[in-house]
């Protein structure tokens, strides 16, 4: 914990972590057969995004500095609320399908 | 590790290990209440949520595997990347000079009830409205 918090980075640092976990999210999510997966995939970014918001609220300068970190609360929360509707509706797509692979899930394919 | 693992099960538990370690990343910006929010709802009731998930759906493919759009998936998002270190290294970003954060925990509840109380009271709307789809999701029917 001490290590941690005495450790230093860069805004440039941590925007480029945040830049490739964006990149890893968006590429699962597009790509992966399983609905689980895709949600992953989604998290990944929302998390990406919550990252950048608190180094930008850390290094650069603002009337008030914590609102990066309530925009980041409010992200979490949506994040959060998100993810159990999406699993629920994997859930009830199981029931009627037996399978979740988004490939397979064509009922309204044109 | 979640792109290349083989078993479903394992990318979501390393999931969880890229979760808490992103929380440590917000303890190196000085970010305490954000770290401890990350872990508590991330690494524990969405984890939670997507084990379950997985475990609902026996019969599916436990396979981590990837569809037919897996190469312009990967071109996009290789194409953002370097978009994104592209910009980050370029810009010329005028970095605040002052220290860190102390404790950042009863300033975040103060501007939860100040300046933000209509988002908040929305996030509790929209919390409620997602736990009684998500119950009406699953629900068996009659």
């Amino acid at each position: 914990m001490l290590l941690l918090l005495g450790a230093r980075v860069s805004l440039e640092q941590v925007l480029i972590v945040g830049g490739a976990l964006f990149s890893i999210g968006l590429y699962i999510a597009l790509a992966k057969r399983n609905a689980v997966a895709v949600l992953m995939g989604i998290e990944l970014m929302l998390n990406a995004v919550n990252l950048t918001f608190v180094a930008f609220a850390r290094f650069i300068e603002s009337p008030r500095p914590l609102d990066g970190h309530v925009f980041a609360i409010f992200v979490i929360t949506v994040a959060a609320a998100e993810a159990a509707v999406a699993l629920a509706l994997a859930v009830a797509i199981y029931r009627y399908r037996e399978t979740i692979d988004v490939d397979k899930i064509n009922v309204l394919r044109w | 590790m979640i792109v290349v693992v083989r078993n479903l099960f394992h990318a979501v538990l390393f999931l969880i290990l890229s979760f808490i370690g992103i929380a440590g990343l917000y303890i190196t910006l000085s970010a305490d209440f954000v770290a401890v929010v990350q872990v508590l709802v991330y690494a524990g009731a969405i984890a939670v949520l997507m084990i379950f998930a997985v475990m609902l759906t026996p019969r599916s493919d436990r396979g981590n595997s990837e569809n037919l759009l897996q190469a312009p998936a990967l071109l996009l998002a290789g194409l953002f990347l370097a978009g994104i270190v592209f910009v980050v290294i370029e810009t010329d970003w005028r970095e605040a000079t002052r220290g860190s954060f102390d404790t950042t925990a009863a300033a975040i509840g103060e501007a939860l009830l100040s300046p933000f109380v209509l988002p908040f009271e929305i996030a509790s709307v929209l919390l409620v409205a997602a736990m009684i789809g998500a119950i009406v999701l699953v629900q068996e029917e009659e």
